[in-house]
């Protein structure tokens, strides 16, 4: 067996294996390893007796659930009404120019990906930001290039 | 119309001291006894839709089977929504007892929690509260235990329906109703889904009684609420007050002295300029609102505005039904073509034709409220979409 396959094994046996796991299983997968590739999709959907399509299906619906390889650090960025007003844009050069990339694309090093995204829950704390489960407020430019380069040393 | 004047309250965040005490009380009422309680408390639904709670209870416990669910939903993704967060933060003991509130009245055994990823902090708090609540629970003789099921970033899931599909490991696309829920909901079980804030609510309610709650708001809203300000602000922050205030009201405490609009229930709710801010009523008589109340001075351009929340719902949209699908894209080209001079400025009102359509053919509530937004900005503030 393949990681993967172990990994997917573990995961269906600790949560069970009707449909109402998959998410939990997903979810785990995100945790463990940030994105979920084509190989481990297949393994769900075997563990779960689903077919491949009806797990990608699912998968891909969510913006969390990235089927596409990122970072050791996922970067997600509010850009909604409020974080705007506040900056967000000031906060997305600094990154940019921290990271040496673009919104979207991933260090050649595969420690950081850099998104932006919907609503965080923070307008009265913004510009607001996730490290992957790790919630940033209040941000400068300064404060986010200090924070990004704390998690350069980690 | 009756209204009120703006004043704060202090319930929701008050020590959670004696909610297992509340528990044990209710537990000696009738189920019958309390459901009336909580109707003629006259508390509707926390997160925006404004459903008659009770009635919802009443719903799910009149439903036939033995295995019922109680969902928290914790998917708060409104943009200028962040109340239930402070909720969960800093009083989780109230919202579980809430939950637990529920499942012995509409003899549900299970609770779960859906949580939006973004708030994957909250996790170890709240399993302390869970785990200590879950052996609580037991020893007043309460078979009710509840878990923590998580969204993974998708605004429609906070949609009762799409969130219950979600939990069930589909996509997040809404069903048809009816059925409710309440007679097929998780599992196709019956299940009451509620705001954060309602089950707070509900714990409150079983405290103090009826009477003392309805002693608050007016008569089509009932109660206190939370409010997230923020925006352009001299205090931003949640803040607890009586329903039924006027805008102006609100304004003069929260504004920074030159408030142009107040975006009040979110992107999908309704943007109010200022000459209409002493006519509007913050409740069910007015304009409901999920608690997001987002200010903008006369420095924003309300262009920028509405092309923000266009290309959230455009994002958000789980494309599953047309009118929103298409509508999103089609709403959001528009305003660009016009400010672009692509278009002339008539074509704004082909626009508020496919907007009202939009309310009218969407099938569940995210395509349903797109229009409020544009409708609302565009008759408003036609000028600065145009030029």
């Amino acid at each position: 067996m393949s990681n993967s396959e172990i990994l997917v094994k573990e995961l269906a046996d600790k949560y069970g294996r009707n449909r109402e796991s998959l998410m939990p299983i997903l979810q785990d997968v995100i945790e463990v390893r940030r994105y979920v590739t084509d190989e481990v999709l297949v393994s769900v959907a075997k563990e779960l007796d689903l077919s491949a399509a009806e797990v990608f299906g699912t998968a891909s619906f969510y913006s969390f659930i990235d089927t596409k390889e990122v970072g050791k650090y996922v970067i997600r960025l509010c850009k909604t009404i409020v974080c705007d007003m506040k900056g967000k844009d000031a906060i997305i050069g600094a990154l940019e120019s921290t990271l040496r990339i673009k919104v979207g694309q991933t260090t050649p090093d595969k420690k950081f990906t850099l998104f932006t995204t919907n609503c965080l829950g923070w307008c009265h704390k913004g510009p607001a930001m996730l490290i992957n489960d790790e919630v940033y407020t209040e941000l400068t430019p300064g404060k986010a290039i200090e924070i990004i380069e704390n998690y350069m040393h980690k | 119309m009756e209204t009120k004047k703006l004043s704060r309250v202090d319930y929701i965040f008050k020590p959670e001291t004696n909610c297992i005490d509340t528990l044990k009380k209710v537990m000696t009422m009738e189920k019958e006894e309390f459901i009336l309680e909580l109707i003629d408390s006259g508390l509707k639904g926390r997160g925006g839709a404004g459903f008659l709670t009770g009635l919802k209870w009443k719903l799910a416990a009149e439903a036939a089977g033995d295995v019922k669910y109680v969902i928290c939903n914790a998917d708060e993704g409104e943009p200028g929504t962040f109340k239930d967060r402070e909720i969960l933060d800093r009083v989780p003991y109230k919202v579980l007892c809430g939950m637990a509130l529920c499942g012995y009245i509409v003899g549900a055994r299970e609770g779960f929690i859906y949580l939006r990823a973004e708030y994957r902090f909250l996790v170890p708090k709240l399993r302390k509260a869970i785990a200590d609540l879950n052996v609580e629970f037991l020893k007043i003789g309460l078979t009710f235990s509840i878990d923590i099921r998580f969204g993974s970033g998708a605004y429609v899931c906070g949609e009762e329906t799409a969130l219950i599909e979600s939990m069930e490991g589909k996509r997040g696309e809404p069903r048809n109703k009816p059925p409710y829920p309440v007679t097929e909901g998780y599992l196709g079980k019956p299940t009451v889904v509620n705001n954060v804030e309602t089950f707070v609510n509900c714990v409150i309610i079983a405290g103090i009684g009826h009477q003392e709650y309805k002693k608050f708001g007016t008569d089509n809203s009932r109660g206190f609420k939370l409010f997230s300000v923020s925006g352009d602000c001299s205090k931003e922050g949640v803040y607890e007050l009586e329903l039924g205030m006027s805008l102006q009201d609100f304004v003069d405490e929260f504004g920074d002295g030159d408030t142009k609009a107040v975006q009040v229930g979110g992107a999908s709710g309704f943007c109010v300029p200022r000459k209409k801010f002493p006519d509007t009523i913050i409740g069910f008589e007015g304009i409901p609102t999920g608690g997001s109340m987002k200010i903008f001075n006369s420095s924003r351009s309300m262009y920028n505005v509405l092309h923000n929340y266009l290309e959230f719902f455009e994002e958000e949209s789980c494309g599953q039904c047309s009118p929103c699908r298409v509508g999103c894209q089609q709403l959001l080209k528009g305003i660009v073509a016009v400010k672009r001079r692509e278009k002339s400025s008539p074509y704004l009102d082909e626009l508020m034709k496919l907007a009202e359509t939009m309310k009218v053919a969407s099938k569940c509530g995210l395509g349903q409220s797109v229009g409020n937004a544009f409708v609302s900005i565009i008759e408003n503030f036609r000028e600065e979409i145009v030029y």
